[in-house]
């Protein structure tokens, strides 16, 4: 009590319990710091475990190749020695005959026979026969006796592949997503014109979010405009028709596309009645009766019916903010109305503009239920190839690779948006 | 309506032609959720208009055949514990991230809401398989797991939002007169964030509700979800028992947006915001 009262006169400004007021007030921001921090933490670390963990290691599946090295330990090191150009020397094949050994007793040779498929299409049985077979052998020399279980062993590009894939981790999945992949010599080089294909679905699904942002901006812009201009009450009627589908769900509506778009169905009846089909098929751009289901055109429609209030909401909302005095005074200034709307209000809305096509593009990237309903084969994105790589080709390095890209592309857009616009700006409806 | 006697003729004629466009918008907008509808009291095993006679049947089928109506069971439970739990870590973390100068807020916030910009299907491949490793694969748990990564980032943006403009000298003026922070929290800003908290929660309800990807790898054969069982069976054969499903779901999610919309106006009345 007494050292508080005389450090009291030192002319410091303290607390009732005699701390200067200083120290105290950064005790007290730091336990309500410390307390932010704690409301926060439960959840931070549920996202972390639940949903950050199982993508990075699925993102890991994309350079992590074991099945080679493990199974086939020897020939690895072996083939260290080989300088790629005539067939190996007798020693890699015993190598290989003794692993191929091990590997037929611990059932692994058919994780070899896939992965190898994967750069040589076919070896799979060859690789899962030879397993049978190389039992039998038992004693030097190797080298023919292996050759003439399968000719497959007498090419150096058989062993070539090997040679690649014998690292645990491949740069071959990521590669070949971009159609690139290694030579013999391990330089990277493009696959040629008729195997690459991963640039096409890369460009399409990049194509067709682009479309689709563009339609919902073109659509969406002008009933933004209506809304944010028309009176209160006019406006929440209207409005009905933006968040109705809003909060129906995708399914639902990718399920009503498709059951209007079917052939002969309530889609082409309405084009039949309204002479649109007369119309087109006299203009030549069609013949007969249209045939929307499986269609690009389809899923285009599709996509752009389920994103066009996500574009048009946050145009809305900054077009809600924008005084109607700016657009008089313009006016009263001399402009043309449609001047005036160009050079005064449009360049008001763009923020509005840059954050509702932002999200669509994003949200458009990882379509995956749409183009699998009411889109062709040639209409699938990304996603649709993902999906399938697990669950008819069970091949996680391809769709891990196909992920990565997929997730680059989505995670540079959504820093943009982040720096842009401000995810802590978001709103929904 | 008649446009006002000063406009030229260029300005009619865009006054018109923009109510046009945003008439035919707004009808492409409504007319497939709406066209639907009709079809599932159709007698006929078809898609076309005019229908040949009117039958309940279809909805007998949705209400009635375990196929459909255990898949509605099992999605209004998972839901139910997924909107809870989404809403309690959603809500806490909303409360901590509005605190002044919260330490590095946008990154921590960048990653809250993640689960909502990445793509569905890396995050139910990614969980697939990590969950599967925990034998969380095919049960319920995983699904609900899975469902309150993908539905907290709709809690914490709705939330954030009521409390952007909640006062916060009320917590003090609540905390002066000698309430515990628990009571504060229940009496003083529970009350006047409620609106908020109910629409991040029907946000949640309705992503987990119509989430259909991740159930595609998480859920086993037997528990099934709605979404689910239409999504196999739109791939198998379209059974017109979807039209019914599709025309239920609708009227679910119109009482979703009219509850929403009402919890907005309350709210920004008791925020003092003239609307």
């Amino acid at each position: 009590m007494a050292m508080a009262q005389a450090a009291a006169n030192d002319g410091v400004m303290r607390a009732a319990d005699g701390t200067p007021l200083k120290v105290a007030l950064a005790r007290a921001e730091r336990r309500e710091k410390v307390k932010a921090v704690g409301l926060v933490l439960p959840l931070f670390a549920f996202i972390i475990l639940s949903f950050v963990v199982p993508i990075l290691i699925m993102l890991y599946n994309s350079v992590y190749d074991p099945d080679v090295a493990e199974n086939l330990p020897q020939t690895v090191v072996a083939l260290k020695q080989w300088d790629g150009k005539e067939l190996p020397s007798e020693e890699v094949f015993a190598a290989f005959v003794a692993d191929m050994k091990a590997a037929q007793k611990n059932k692994q040779v058919a994780l070899v026979g896939k992965r190898l498929n994967y750069e040589i299409s076919g070896i799979r049985s060859k690789v899962v026969a030879t397993g049978r077979k190389v039992a039998a052998l038992d004693a030097a020399p190797f080298k023919d006796a292996v050759i003439a279980i399968d000719k497959v062993w007498g090419e150096a590009e058989t062993w070539a592949t090997i040679k690649r894939s014998s690292s645990v981790y491949t740069p071959f999945y990521i590669l070949s997503m971009l159609d690139l992949r290694q030579d013999a010599n391990g330089s990277i080089e493009r696959v040629p014109a008729d195997r690459s294909i991963y640039k096409d679905i890369l460009a399409r699904t990049l194509g067709i979010s682009f479309l689709v942002t563009l339609m919902t901006l073109i659509f969406g812009y002008p009933v933004a405009y209506l809304l944010a201009t028309s009176p209160q009450k006019t406006a929440s009627i209207l409005m009905i028709f933006v968040l109705l589908p809003f909060w129906t769900s995708l399914l639902v509506r990718t399920t009503a596309w498709m059951i209007l778009m079917t052939d002969g169905g309530v889609f082409a009846q309405v084009l039949n009645y309204t002479g649109i089909t007369w119309l087109l098929n006299t203009a030549g751009l069609m013949e007969g009766e249209p045939q929307l289901f499986k269609t690009r055109f389809a899923t285009i429609v599709a996509m752009t019916h389920i994103q066009l209030p996500f574009t048009l909401l946050p145009i809305y909302s900054v077009m809600k903010t924008i005084s109607p005095n700016y657009m008089r005074a313009a006016k009263s200034l001399g402009g043309t109305p449609f001047y005036c709307f160009l050079r005064v209000y449009m360049p008001q809305t763009l923020p509005g503009v840059a954050a509702g096509c932002l999200l669509t593009f994003i949200l458009c990237l990882g379509y995956y239920i749409t183009p699998a309903l009411v889109g062709g084969p040639t209409d699938q994105m990304i996603s649709g190839f993902i999906e399938r790589a697990i669950n008819s080709e069970n091949n996680w390095g391809k769709a891990s690779a196909l992920g990565v890209i997929l997730l680059t592309a989505t995670m540079i857009l959504y820093y943009v948006y982040n720096k842009l616009i401000g995810i802590d700006r978001m709103k929904l409806g | 309506m008649a446009v006002p006697s000063y406009f030229t003729t260029g300005e009619t004629i865009a006054y018109y032609a923009l109510r046009v466009f945003v008439g035919f918008v707004l009808l492409f907008l409504i007319s497939p959720i709406i066209a639907v509808m009709p079809l599932s009291f159709n007698s006929e095993s078809f898609f076309t208009y005019p229908m040949p006679g009117y039958s309940l049947k279809w909805y007998e089928d949705f209400f009635f055949n375990p196929r459909w109506s255990d898949a509605v069971k099992m999605s209004f439970l998972v839901a139910l514990a997924t909107t809870v739990l989404a809403t309690a870590l959603g809500t806490l973390a909303a409360l901590g991230l509005s605190r002044a100068n919260f330490p590095a807020k946008a990154t921590i916030m960048a990653v809250l809401i993640s689960p909502m910009i990445v793509p569905v299907i890396i995050s139910a491949v990614g969980m697939f398989k990590f969950y599967a490793q925990l034998d969380l694969a095919g049960t319920r748990l995983g699904i609900v797991l899975a469902h309150t990564a993908l539905a907290t980032p709709f809690v914490v943006i709705t939330v954030t939002a009521t409390l952007s403009s909640f006062d916060k000298t009320l917590m003090r003026a609540g905390a002066s007169c000698g309430a515990a922070p628990h009571t504060v929290f229940f009496k003083v800003v529970m009350p006047l964030i409620l609106p908020g908290m109910i629409s991040g929660a029907l946000f949640a309800f309705v992503t987990s509700f119509d989430e259909v990807v991740v159930v595609l790898f998480l859920a086993s054969p037997e528990d099934r979800t709605l979404p689910l069982q239409m999504f196999s069976g739109i791939r198998e054969m379209i059974s017109p028992t979807i039209t019914a499903a599709a025309t239920v779901l609708v009227l679910i999610s119109t009482a979703m947006l009219v509850t929403v919309e009402m919890l907005r106006r309350r709210s920004e009345k008791l925020r003092g915001i003239a609307s």
